[in-house]
């Protein structure tokens, strides 16, 4: 009985929760359009959400590329058709790697970011004074951060993929020497714009919009002491990468079809 | 807003260089840049089984990207199939009694389209259809074709 | 309505509930325009929280607080911001912008809420660092302040749009009798310059009291006592005169409910 009640209480938690998140997106994507006026807050947040994670974002895409390549390579050497190297390495970045991975590491680099640094003025009652000063922190606090979320992470997984593309063009051509002509037009013959390239942007504006919101009201609705913002701080990464993960399912199940 | 230059600059980086992966990924990388959009002609032909070819496959002339695959049909008359492609306006000279067959790129590769000439003087147009046309090659039938005559002759041996 | 009445906020029985804890429990409150009044008790009172239910942060479970003629609790959103226009408050961390310098923390409400051209708001945030004594560190960031420094400025950005009532909470708490002193001597000043109304939320019964115009004692969700601070220290009242005069044991005592001393100490064994 004790168990059963535990389980309704906690279920009752986590939709409530659900539902709060949910007023809290609604209420941010309302200060949105405002923000059309105030381009400079945005810039701002671009700055610390997307070029701080720049370094981060190509350092990892080139590896990655370079370990496609490798490990293509060796697979496909084995049927002769090392030719279609690039073409495992361009697919596999553009359709899963480029926004999954990206959308990762954006949880780790820019999604704890934001939840502490919402999590900590919402603690140093910075949030309340905002209010008390007539000011809507959800409009000019979060709604930019939410914003520049929503605009980097596309950037940052169309870099990812690119910096990956020469990664593994740079283990194919340059180490394994793969023909440098047949790398790129086996790429471009069997790569489709609107099939692969489209479907991985929006699968990775799909993955900044909820990454983004995830941190940010993980940091909202963060317990305002010490241990309650280090605490949505892991929320922030564990919850974004289930969802991105899981979502990455679904979107690939809609886009490319086989389920 | 202490360094808002440094931000500002850093930003117009990152963007112009998001836009720049964006764009190399769309014309280095995948067939963007191979698209004429529809300013081709088209003709069609008819094919008693197209195999594994699809939309987009390539059309080739002695080896040559002249074209693409735009549409595939069924004609429930003739009970074939009814494929329209698209050739790059500047193919414009291919006599109309040219062939069509589909073949295979290489072992296990992607099916194409595969024109060869005829004499004709004349040259296909737009809404032309190639008469003389090849299916594609189903391999359960080459096999079965090939273990049928193996089977004849060993009758004939005996 | 009452605009012409003396009383900026007249709050008249006002019930606040956290959870199954009654915090007020039917209190009577009034702030005379013009005049500092204080508002104190032991911690966890919920001095705080009735700044909080005037600033409209919180709903009362009943009762009415009326600030300059409107009902709070029945304001809406926009009109609720047009009223916190008009009030300045001090958290008891100075709650400043800490991505933003002195400067353009002052700055911050101008900007929101006034379309004057950056000239005009420089001369105008200058002037109210000025009157707090931090003109010169206007280029620090809050991280680079002492705590009397960061309510110095969080201060001169309550004034920065020229409220009509100030809300300080907790203002003296964890300064050196330094700081102390300034900003005894600056809500003192300040209040009566710019002729604004001031409510003062504290336990410290000193600097308190020698400000305050009228101070309310409050303890158990009730007014345990009022009067001006003179009044207040002839009161005869055990309880009063036990919190006035910081006396350890009294009506309030010094343990914690607890079992009997020596039951708790041999019952363990």
């Amino acid at each position: 009985m004790d168990t059963l009640q535990n389980l309704g209480r906690w279920a009752l938690g986590m939709f409530e929760r659900l539902g709060r998140g949910h007023l809290f997106l609604l209420y941010v994507l309302m200060g949105t359009p405002g923000l059309l006026f105030r381009l400079r807050l945005v810039v701002q947040q671009v700055y610390s959400v997307g070029v701080l994670s720049l370094l981060i974002v190509t350092v990892s895409g080139l590896f990655v590329g370079m370990v496609l390549g490798l490990q293509g390579y060796n697979t496909l050497v084995d049927f002769g058709s090392e030719e279609a190297l690039s073409v495992v390495v361009a697919l596999s970045l553009v359709r899963e790697l480029g926004p999954v991975v990206t959308a990762l590491l954006f949880a780790g680099r820019a999604g704890s970011a934001l939840t502490a640094e919402i999590g900590l003025m919402k603690a140093t009652e910075q949030l309340a004074g905002m209010e008390m000063m007539a000011v809507d922190p959800l409009r000019r606090v979060v709604a930019p951060r939410f914003l520049a979320g929503f605009i980097s992470m596309p950037l940052l997984a169309a870099i990812f993929s690119a910096v990956g593309v020469f990664g593994g063009w740079f283990v194919g051509v340059g180490l394994l020497g793969v023909d440098d002509g047949a790398f790129w037009s086996q790429m471009t013959a069997k790569v489709d714009f609107y099939e692969d390239i489209v479907n991985g942007v929006i699968k990775s504006a799909v993955f900044g919009f909820v990454a983004t919101w995830i941190a940010l009201f993980e940091g909202y609705d963060a317990v305002p002491t010490s241990e309650g913002v280090s605490r949505a701080t892991t929320r922030t990464v564990v919850h974004t990468a289930l969802a991105v993960l899981g979502l990455d399912f679904v979107l690939t199940a809609l886009m490319f079809g086989g389920v | 807003m202490l360094h808002s230059r440094t931000v500002e600059i850093g930003v117009g980086v990152f963007v112009a260089a998001g836009l720049a992966a964006l764009f190399m990924l769309a014309m280095k990388v995948s067939n963007l840049s191979t698209f004429k959009a529809e300013s081709g002609y088209a003709v069609s032909a008819h094919f008693d089984n197209i195999g594994g070819l699809t939309v987009r496959s390539p059309v080739r002339m002695s080896g040559v990207l002249v074209g693409r695959v735009s549409g595939i049909g069924f004609d429930s008359e003739t009970y074939q199939a009814v494929v329209t492609m698209n050739i790059d306006p500047q193919y414009d000279k291919l006599p109309a009694d040219t062939s069509a067959s589909i073949l295979t790129a290489g072992l296990l590769g992607e099916q194409y389209i595969g024109l060869d000439p005829g004499g004709d003087l004349r040259f296909l147009k737009d809404g032309d259809e190639i008469k003389l046309t090849q299916s594609a090659l189903v391999l359960e039938q080459i096999v079965g074709q090939f273990l049928f005559s193996k089977a004849q002759e060993g009758a004939a041996a005996e | 309505m009452s605009r012409d009445s003396d009383n900026l906020v007249e709050i008249r029985g006002l019930s606040f509930a956290r959870g199954d804890r009654m915090i007020f429990d039917g209190i009577d409150l009034d702030l005379r325009r013009g005049k500092v009044t204080a508002i104190m008790g032991p911690s966890g009172t919920g001095k705080t929280t009735l700044l909080r239910l005037i600033g409209g942060q919180l709903r009362p479970l009943s009762g009415s607080i009326r600030v300059d003629g409107q009902e709070v609790p029945r304001l809406r959103r926009d009109q609720l911001f047009d009223l916190r226009k008009r009030m300045g408050m001090l958290f008891q961390s100075g709650a400043l912008l800490t991505d933003l310098t002195v400067f353009d923390n002052v700055a911050f409400p101008l900007r929101e809420h006034t379309r004057l051209g950056e000239a005009l708001i420089r001369d105008l945030v200058l002037m109210k660092l000025e009157a707090v004594g931090l003109r010169g560190a206007r280029d620090l960031m809050p991280s680079e302040l002492s705590g009397g420094m960061a309510r110095r400025v969080a201060l001169a950005r309550a004034i920065a749009l020229d409220p009509m009532m100030i809300m300080y909470d907790e203002p003296f708490t964890g300064q050196d009798p330094m700081s102390m002193g300034v900003l005894v001597k600056l809500i003192r000043l300040l209040n009566d310059a710019l002729g604004l109304t001031s409510v003062v939320v504290s336990h410290d019964v000193a600097e308190t009291a020698g400000i305050a115009d009228y101070i309310y004692l409050i303890s158990g969700g009730k007014v345990v006592a009022q009067g001006t601070p003179e009044a207040l220290d002839r009161e005869r009242s055990p309880w009063v005169n036990q919190f006035m005069h910081g006396e350890p044991d009294g009506p309030v005592p010094f343990h914690y409910p607890a079992p009997d001393f020596a039951d708790d100490l041999l019952g363990a064994g």
